[in-house]
Parts: structure tokens; C-alpha cells; sequence
């Protein structure tokens, strides 16, 4: 039985803070492969297009048929608990601070044994649910779970340095002022979060929904105004060092390609809020939080981005807002990899289009703020970097997964040529 | 002794003394707000480039961004579709001459307080003249209404509706330019039009009427209430922007006493 | 299935001789290349020759880098004909003797140096764990980083629940090898060790407790490998090989490692050598850590599988016992002193055998085996390899 986790004292101001560490980071390429899938909470290893047998560790060729021609793909999760041992002394910093650490051999429904990190509940010789998530190094590991849910799973040390779960920690949603903002913080606030900052701009004039985030127990509504480098500063300077988890839910949305615009005003407002609005929260936020990456229960742990899936690939009805949202997709890679070895994971929240005004012309499907709060919710509770957001979004990125230049032409292709 | 020589000393001794009728640029400064689909005012920002560090030791300096009507600021007649055609219509080529003269200043503070839609009347005009005297033909006349002491929302005033907030009936302004022929009309609010100058006739009156007729505008003005109703000097020079519309800048009055 | 294989050739005139042991330090500054370069001494004065007769040479160490065997040529001044580099780890003894030899029964070498040594750095064993194998980076790392002792964990925990083995079987192997290490001069653990201390002393990686670990250290092992007229014209007393084998990567499909390479060769290994387990009268198994012991001691044949518990309950593991095993003490009590750990049982067989262990010696021992086992490259150990030797002259 996991114990539940108890809501962290508060922090003791004359001791320094525990910096992060970090198990160990090195692999190889083709185990990087592992990794990108395990950034989505797929469980993937290599197949051989020949002989159809699956191998691990990942490897050049395949070891019963040295075919070329290996694959990654999904497996099937169960297996069984073959071995096990509690590590105690470890030559590696971040482990040798969280001995004992229960680690296994699990034989795998699929055929292979691996070596994985045990949950605590897992019964001696049992039979597992197989994850694979990326750890603080950024790196993809496996971890065996409970085949059956069981109460509190989530509070389980060695699997919370996996996920994000905002549970006892201290959320920042940077946009207040939309239904998207007011649904995360209630969403949040449910998922067990302390406290949820909200930021809001101009409160110089009002806002449809201001009650609604005012019903919301351990709400903290924060002047915060992205395009505005002051704003963002003293917003910083006074819970830069509270926030566990940040969420930028601030968008600037407009319709139109380049050529069905005749002037750059509204892409600068654009480029100002979902690029540069991006770039002030990170120089401003990113310094405490990559500091406080092991800092206790309430340690930080995610950055989270709300972009299009079409930053992905431009779609040209909205052709210069997507653009601007490719901007912060690259901006968010870039911050990624700074803030590798800080064990905060920037969490990349792609959605289709949504059931808001500036998508209403727009066929369904769509998702509505409830489910975007939901699934980026259950993305941090996971731990997962690329969470994809409703039916058109899985679409989109499995398109582009595949190959991105014929999606590319999928989308810039005109009706009926 | 010249009449600037008499001006100088006075500027020394206090007898002549400048009033501050300028808000100061600052991000939190609000701004009119346009139906989403349009374009809208760019609000005050600004960006440090050095502040005595690595980026710049021995200095401070910052870059800034606005639009031509942010804060305290200056609409030329071209800014209004109605003043579309007129000679001499941008801030560069206004005569120089209208940025320096006398102001008259009708205080509706009062009504303002007891209605925040309050719209200033030919009879309040004519009820200021009776005491004051009649407007000279080319002077400004700005409308004191206290409204720069409010502040955030309160100052905006923005409802599912609109805005709210006073500013010149149609009459009123027509009466101004036509029969006064005033040089231009000034308010403390976001607009020369009143909050919910959308649905006057015609729309927007000031901005019509007045830039139509080639006359000025100034909006968020401050301090009103340290003017006298008459015989105070107003300084408006805007920015010499090419082409410009108009331009956030600094008014000043000089005041005697 | 298949062809039969021709029956491999023996090992007919071809002797090891001078086995040499630099006493291992805990830590030491020095670098690899000192402790091979002191070995190579030892051998070419235990010899009696020249550095310059020595033609063939093969060297094993973890902690070379950025040299491998040909920057020693011109470190050490040698010019050899034959060349090899061993990365065999536990491996690594036998499997240098079985290249040496056939190098000398081919003519393509007459005296060949095998050397083993490793530096200890305070550093040495994170840096050496950190960059082992690509697989181990990629797949065993990741999940506890307990190295070595977890990996064997793993492979004890199932053990012990599949066969029955209890703490107190280890125990007793570990426990007899420190008796048995109390006689060797160059042991650096030398207090008694009682199986009450073996039971309560502090966990490493459960089930694995202090005492069933090594101690890394700093250290080499070196023999030469000749003709055995070449070994008598030197005037050496010298060992002859029986048999060999070798195997690497040996049943890649079984989940978790209870068996090595052994068991694929084990006929052939004791036919080559005409004898049996029972004409043994000293194993050297290769002790990285007990589990491994029992089994080598199952696949090399001298009991069933999941056996060597009843085995070890039943014999006396020390050098005046019924079943002599690791007689200077093994890694456990000798200490680890990185590839030279490869070399260990087999330069104490030929001390043995050459009637020079000295505290050590098991009485009249004739006839010997020595099992390597080696290179964690992700769970389990990839190589695996054997020999059988016999005193040198029927006297």
C-alpha cells in the first residue's frame, strides 16, 4: 500500500535548497528512439521487419537474423516480475540520495526481459503494467506498476520522479482571462494542487469569467501581462520561486494567411504575445525553476506550453498565427534544452482547434476547454513532454511522425485539385 | 521689457507658473478598446537595453513602443475618415502655431460624478460664456469632468455594453466648430468622444465633426482641475512624425497666479 | 544436428610457466601501465630472459585508456610478433592462455607475456561503471545505477528462488574463502570472518550483502606461456593444459542468467581432458560474487543444476577440505584488482600446480580447473571460458 503523500512542510529558510541531480544521461542513438516515444507515454521497442521478433537493449541490428530492418513499435504492456533487488549503494549522486531503490527484472508478455524501475506496490514475483516515461534526465526508462490501480499509485516515490502531478504542488496559469484559464485552475485545484496562481492583464477592463475563477478555493489571481517585460518581472520577483508548474495558456489567435492580410500589425501582436510573451516568462521563470527541480515534495517539475498542433505544420487559414506558434515550438526546444538537468520537464500541449470565437466558423470535431483542462491535467499526472490533445490533433501528429513533408502538402493542398 | 522678457521673469518669480496636464506613459495606462476584429491600439511598452551592466556598462537605456494614441495624447484631423482630404492634416504639417494658445476649461465634474454617460450640452456652454465670456474663435476648449482621477477599471469603464464615460454631445460640437470656431477640443477620458459615442449621430461626433472641420483633438489629460476656466495658456506641440495621425505627448499650461 | 565438429586440436607441448602476482594496494596513484610494466618485470626475472626474448604478448586492464596493448610495445620496449588485447574481464585469464597457446603451437610466437592490472583511482570504479557498455548505458544504468552488485542482485534473488539456495549456502563459500585467504600474503582482507558475521552484515543491493562483494583495488597478475622444451632448456617448472573452452553470449533467450556458456561445451571440456570432476583437486571458480560460484560449479559439472547448494552444504570448501575452492581466497578475500581479477585463479592453479603456493598449497594438488566469467554488457555475464592443467612433469 502506497502510503499518501503528506503535504510538505514549509521550506526552512536558513537551509540551502537540494540542488538537482540527475541519473545517469548518456544513450545511444537508436536509444533515443525510446526515449522520444516514452516523451509521449508510448511503450515502443524495436521490431524486425523480417523475422517479426521483438529485441532490447536498443541495437543496430537484429540479433536472430541480423536483419537492418528493426522498427519501433508499441507492445503490449503486462509482464511479470522475475527478480528483484533494493539497491542501497549507488556510484551515481541523484540515486545514491534516494536509496532504497527497487529495481527488477521483468519478463515481458511479449516475449523479452527487461530491467525497469519497480513500483513499491508490485507484488514479489507478480504480474506488472509496463510504462515508459521519461525520467529527470529527460531520458526514457521503464517502470513496472501495479497491474491494477491501486490507491495513492501516484505518490509512490520512484514513479513521482517520473511524472509531473501537480498534486501538493504550486501552479502558475499565465492567461486567467479565457475560459481555457479559468477551466485549467479549477481542473488543477481538483488535481490536488495548493495553490493556483492565475495570471491576469489589463485588469483595467473586465472579463467574462472573473467569478468563475474567484470560486475556485487556493486561487491567487497575480497582475501578469506577457507582453509587457515589466509585468512579467515583478510577477516573478514575487512567486518565481513558488511555482512547481507553469502553464502558458496565452494565445494570441487570428484568422487569415499572409496574403489575406495587407499589413504585419496583427502577426506583431501575434509574435508579441505567443513568442516574445513566451521568451519573458521563461527568462523571468526559468532561473527559479531550474533551481528547484529536487527542492522537496513541492519540488518544480513542468512547463507546460499550450500551442496548435499546427505549429507542427502551417495550415494557412491561420497561416500567421500557426507561424508564430512554430516560433514558440522552437523556443520551447531551445528552453528544453536548457533546462536539461534541471529535472524540469517542458511539456509541449498540442490541440486541434478549439470551441472558442475565434474557431467558431469552424467545423467540429473541437474541444472544449474542459477537455483541454483534462487531458493537459492527466498529461503532467503522467509525466508525460508531448501530450496531444483530441481527435484532430492525434491526427495530425501521427501524420507528421510518419513523415512531415507529405503532411506538409496535405495541408497547403486546395479543395478539389 | 518685451512681452518674453516679461514672460521669463515672471517663470522665475512664480507669477507665471506651468501645470502638468499630462499622464505618464506606463504600461498599466489603459487604452481605448476596438472590437476585436480590428486593429487595435498598441498599448505603452517598453524594453531595457542596458542598465549600467554587461549589455551596456556605463548607461541606462530602453527602448519604447506605442501607437500614435497612447496615453496623453494629440489626434490631427486626418485621423478621422471625415478629415481624410483636408490640407495641412498630419502632425508634421499642422502650422506650429496651434500647439501654443489660449484654453478655456468647462467643468462638468459635477454632472460627470452623477452620470458617468454625461453628455455636455450647447446650454452648458452657453451657461459657461455667460460668466466667463464668450470662447474666442481659435482657442482650445477642454471638457474638466475629473475623470483622470479614476484609475485600472474604474478609469475604462468597460461593460458587456461598451464603455462608459461623458464626452460632448453632437450639438455641442458642431456648435463649438461651427459657431465658435474653435481651434480644438480636449477631454480626461480615453476619447474626444464620450464612452458610448458609438451610438450618438453621427457616430463618434467629435472625431467626425471636429476633424472634419480640420480641428484638433486631445484626450487623457490630467490636472484639469488646476486651471482656471479661463486665461491660462496651453502647450500642445506633438511628435513631427511623418504622415502622422497624431502622437502620445507632454501638455502643459501656463497659469498665472 | 549438423556435422560432427573435428575434434579440436589438444594442447600438446605447450606449457604455462612463472606466475607472478604484484600484491594488490586498495588504492594506488599509479596508472595501469605501472602495475603491467612491474608484472612484465616480475616475469621476464622469474624467467631468467631478456625483455627483447619476449615475442608474443596479450594484455587485459580496464583502466589503460587511452592506451591499448600496442602503446605498451613502445612503453615497455618490446617488439613482439604476436599481439593481443583480452577484454574478456573475468574471462580474461583463460582466454589469454588459450591465444598464447596456440600462438606457440603454431610458430608464430615462443614466449608469450599474459598480463592483467588495473590502476585504482578513488574515482576508478564510477568512472569505469559510467562508461562500460553501450548497453549497459542504454538499458541497466538508468535504473538504480547499483552497477555490478545489482545486476547480481537480480541474478541471486532469482536463483535463490528457483533453487533453493539460502544466504547461508553463500555464505559458507564466502566464509571458507577467507579461511582459506588468511594463508596467502597478499589477501587484503584478512580478518576472520565467521558465517554469524556474513548473515547480519549490512545489505548492498538485496539479497547481496557486504560480504558478498569484492573490493576493488589496484593490482596485476602476469604468466608466460612457451614450449615445454623452451620451459625446461629455461630451467622453469611449468603446468600443462589439459583443455580449454570458451563461449561468449551463450543462451541470449533466457530471461534472467542461470547458466553460462559452459554448459554448451562441458563434454567437450572433460573428454579433451581425459579426466573428470572427480580427479579434480582444486577448483578456482571466478568469485565476482557467490551465486556465480555455484554456477560455474553446476555447468562445469560437478553437480546437477541447482545442486551446488547441496554441494556446498556438503563439502569443505577450505584448502585442506574436501573440495579446495579458490585457495588464495578469490576476489572476496584477495580483493578485485579490475581485468587482473580474470587472472587470479588462474596464476594461483599454476602456483599450485608448480608446488609454489606456499601458505596455500592443497597437498599433492595434480590436477586442477580454473573457470573465467565475465563483462556484465547489460544483465548478465557475456563470457565464459575454462581450463584444465596439470602439474608439469609425471614425477
Amino acid at each position: 500500500m502506497t502510503d499518501p503523500l503528506q503535504k510538505p512542510p514549509k521550506k526552512n529558510p536558513q537551509r540551502r535548497a537540494v540542488l538537482p541531480t540527475l541519473p545517469p544521461a548518456f544513450r545511444s542513438r537508436k536509444a533515443l528512439a525510446f526515449t522520444a516515444a516514452a516523451a509521449e507515454g508510448r511503450f515502443c521497442l524495436q521490431k524486425c521487419n523480417d523475422c517479426a521478433k521483438f529485441t532490447y537493449p536498443p541495437r543496430e541490428a537484429c540479433p536472430h537474423c541480423l536483419s537492418m530492418d528493426l522498427s519501433w513499435q508499441d507492445i503490449p504492456t503486462g509482464g511479470h516480475l522475475i527478480a528483484e533487488t533494493l539497491v542501497r549503494t549507488s556510484t551515481n549522486t541523484y540515486f545514491r540520495e534516494r536509496t532504497p531503490w527497487r529495481s527488477g527484472t521483468v519478463k515481458l508478455d511479449a516475449g523479452i526481459a527487461v530491467l525497469a524501475h519497480i513500483h513499491g506496490d508490485v507484488a514479489r514475483g507478480g504480474r506488472v503494467h509496463m510504462i515508459a516515461r521519461t525520467d529527470k534526465s529527460g531520458k526514457g526508462v521503464m517502470m513496472a506498476l501495479p497491474e491494477q490501480e491501486v490507491e495513492n499509485m501516484g505518490d509512490d516515490k520512484q514513479l513521482r520522479e517520473l511524472t509531473c502531478d501537480p498534486k501538493h504542488r504550486r501552479v502558475l496559469i499565465t492567461d486567467g482571462r479565457t475560459e481555457v484559464g479559468q477551466t485549467l485552475a479549477k481542473t488543477l485545484g481538483q488535481a490536488g494542487a495548493s495553490t493556483v496562481f492565475v495570471g491576469q492583464a489589463e485588469d483595467w477592463r473586465s472579463f467574462a469569467g472573473l467569478k468563475n475563477l474567484l470560486d475556485i478555493p487556493n486561487v491567487e489571481i497575480m497582475p501578469l501581462d506577457i507582453t509587457d517585460t515589466i509585468s512579467v518581472q515583478n510577477c516573478a520577483a514575487e512567486i518565481g520561486g513558488k511555482v512547481d508548474i507553469l502553464i502558458n495558456n496565452a494565445t494570441h489567435i487570428r484568422p487569415g494567411g499572409v496574403l489575406s492580410r495587407r499589413d504585419v500589425v496583427s502577426a506583431r501582436d501575434e509574435m508579441e504575445v505567443n513568442y516574445f510573451g513566451l521568451m519573458r516568462l521563461m527568462q523571468a521563470f526559468g532561473p527559479g525553476l531550474r533551481a528547484r527541480g529536487a527542492d522537496g515534495v513541492n519540488s518544480a517539475c513542468a512547463w507546460v506550453n499550450l500551442l496548435s498542433v499546427y505549429a507542427l505544420s502551417n495550415k494557412p487559414e491561420f497561416g500567421v498565427t500557426y507561424a508564430s506558434q512554430a516560433a514558440a515550438l522552437s523556443l520551447a526546444q531551445c528552453f528544453r534544452g536548457e533546462m536539461a538537468g534541471s529535472g524540469v520537464k517542458v511539456v509541449n500541449a498540442f490541440y486541434g482547434p478549439l470551441q472558442d470565437e475565434w474557431h467558431q466558423p469552424l467545423p467540429p470535431p473541437k474541444i472544449s476547454a474542459k477537455v483541454l483542462a483534462r487531458e493537459v491535467t492527466a498529461g503532467l499526472q503522467q509525466g508525460l513532454e508531448d501530450v496531444i490533445i483530441g481527435d484532430v490533433a492525434r491526427d495530425v501528429w501521427q501524420r507528421w511522425v510518419e513523415d512531415a513533408r507529405v503532411l506538409e502538402k496535405e495541408l497547403t493542398q486546395i479543395e478539389g485539385m | 521689457m518685451s512681452v518674453l522678457q516679461e514672460l521669463a521673469r515672471s517663470l522665475t518669480t512664480g507669477e507665471v507658473k506651468t501645470v502638468d496636464l499630462t499622464h505618464t506613459l506606463d504600461p498599466d495606462f489603459p487604452v481605448m478598446i476596438l472590437p476585436p476584429e480590428f486593429g487595435q491600439c498598441a498599448r505603452f511598452r517598453v524594453e531595457e537595453v542596458s542598465c549600467y551592466d554587461d549589455r551596456g556598462p556605463g548607461w541606462y537605456w530602453r527602448n519604447f513602443s506605442c501607437g500614435e494614441h497612447t496615453g496623453t495624447h494629440f489626434d490631427a484631423p486626418i485621423h478621422w475618415i471625415s478629415g481624410r482630404d483636408l490640407p495641412n492634416a498630419t502632425v508634421d504639417a499642422i502650422p506650429s502655431a496651434a500647439f501654443v494658445g489660449p484654453v478655456c476649461v468647462i467643468d462638468c465634474s459635477a454632472q460627470a460624478a452623477a452620470d458617468e454617460d454625461y453628455l455636455l450640452t450647447v446650454q452648458d456652454v452657453t451657461d459657461w460664456e455667460a460668466t466667463h465670456g464668450e470662447i474666442p474663435a481659435g482657442a482650445w476648449v477642454l471638457m474638466r469632468t475629473d475623470w483622470s482621477k479614476k484609475s485600472g477599471a474604474e478609469y475604462l469603464n468597460m461593460r458587456d455594453d461598451g464603455a462608459h464615460s461623458p464626452g460632448p454631445a453632437p450639438e455641442t460640437v458642431k456648435f463649438l466648430v461651427k459657431t465658435r470656431d474653435i481651434l480644438g477640443f480636449g477631454t480626461e477620458t480615453v476619447g474626444t468622444d464620450a464612452g458610448q459615442g458609438a451610438h450618438l449621430a453621427p457616430p463618434y461626433p467629435a472625431h467626425y465633426i471636429l476633424h472634419g472641420a480640420g480641428k484638433l483633438g486631445l484626450q487623457c489629460l490630467a490636472n484639469l482641475d488646476q486651471l482656471p476656466p479661463t486665461g491660462a495658456i496651453l502647450i500642445c506641440p506633438p511628435l513631427k512624425i511623418k504622415h502622422g495621425s497624431g502622437s502620445p505627448l507632454r501638455v502643459l499650461a501656463l497659469v498665472e497666479g | 544436428m549438423g556435422r560432427p565438429r573435428p575434434k579440436r586440436q589438444g594442447y600438446d607441448g605447450v606449457v604455462a610457466a612463472v606466475p607472478v602476482t604484484i600484491p594488490y594496494q586498495r588504492f594506488s596513484p599509479e596508472p595501469a601501465h605501472w602495475w603491467l610494466a612491474r608484472a612484465l618485470g616480475e616475469l621476464v626475472r622469474g624467467a631468467g630472459i631478456t625483455p627483447q626474448e619476449i615475442d608474443g604478448f596479450t594484455v587485459s586492464s580496464f583502466t589503460l585508456f587511452p592506451d591499448t596493448a600496442v602503446g605498451l610495445t613502445q612503453h615497455l620496449g618490446l617488439s613482439p610478433r604476436w599481439l593481443d588485447h583480452i577484454p574478456m574481464g573475468g574471462a580474461s585469464g583463460v582466454v589469454a592462455l588459450r591465444r598464447a597457446a596456440r600462438a606457440v603451437q603454431a610458430g608464430d610466437a615462443d614466449i608469450v607475456a599474459c598480463v592483467a592490472g588495473d590502476a585504482n583511482h578513488v574515482d576508478s570504479f564510477r568512472n569505469m561503471l559510467t562508461s562500460f557498455s553501450r548497453f549497459a548505458q542504454d538499458a541497466a544504468y538508468p535504473y538504480g545505477s547499483g552497477g555490478p552488485n545489482a545486476s547480481f542482485a537480480l541474478m541471486t534473488d532469482h536463483y535463490m528462488r528457483k533453487y533453493g539456495a539460502t544466504r547461508a549456502d553463500f555464505g559458507k563459500i564466502a566464509v571458507a574463502q577467507r579461511a582459506n585467504a588468511q594463508r596467502f600474503d597478499g589477501a587484503l582482507m584478512k580478518k576472520p570472518l565467521t558465517l554469524e558475521q556474513y548473515m547480519d552484515a549490512r545489505p548492498i543491493s538485496e539479497p547481496i550483502h557486504l560480504f558478498d562483494c569484492v573490493m576493488p583495488c589496484a593490482g596485476a597478475e602476469a604468466f608466460l606461456v612457451m614450449g615445454d622444451e623452451m620451459a625446461d632448456d629455461l630451467g622453469l617448472n611449468s603446468v600443462r593444459i589439459l583443455s580449454t573452452i570458451e563461449r561468449h553470449n551463450a543462451f541470449a533467450d533466457d530471461p534472467i542468467q542461470d547458466r553460462g556458456g559452459w554448459q554448451l561445451d562441458v563434454n567437450e571440456f572433460w573428454d579433451m581432458a581425459d579426466i573428470s570432476p572427480g580427479d579434480v583437486d582444486f577448483l578456482q571458480t571466478y568469485d565476482d560474487y557467490p551465486v556465480i560460484c555455484m554456477m560455474q560449479m553446476e555447468d562445469l559439472g560437478f553437480c546437477a543444476k541447482g545442486g551446488s547448494p547441496d554441494l556446498v552444504r556438503d563439502n569443505d570448501l577450505e584448502i585442506t577440505g574436501s573440495f579446495p575452492h579458490n585457495t588464495s581466497g578469490g576476489q572476496l578475500s584477495v580483493g578485485q584488482a579490475g581485468a587482473a581479477g580474470g587472472f587470479l585463479g588462474l596464476v594461483e592453479a599454476l602456483r599450485q600446480l608448480t608446488g609454489t603456493a606456499e601458505g596455500t598449497q592443497v597437498n599433492g594438488a595434480a590436477v586442477g580447473v580454473v573457470s573465467g566469467f565475465g563483462m556484465i554488457n547489460y544483465d548478465r555475464g557475456v563470457c565464459s571460458a575454462a581450463a584444465a592443467l596439470a602439474r608439469g612433469h609425471d614425477d
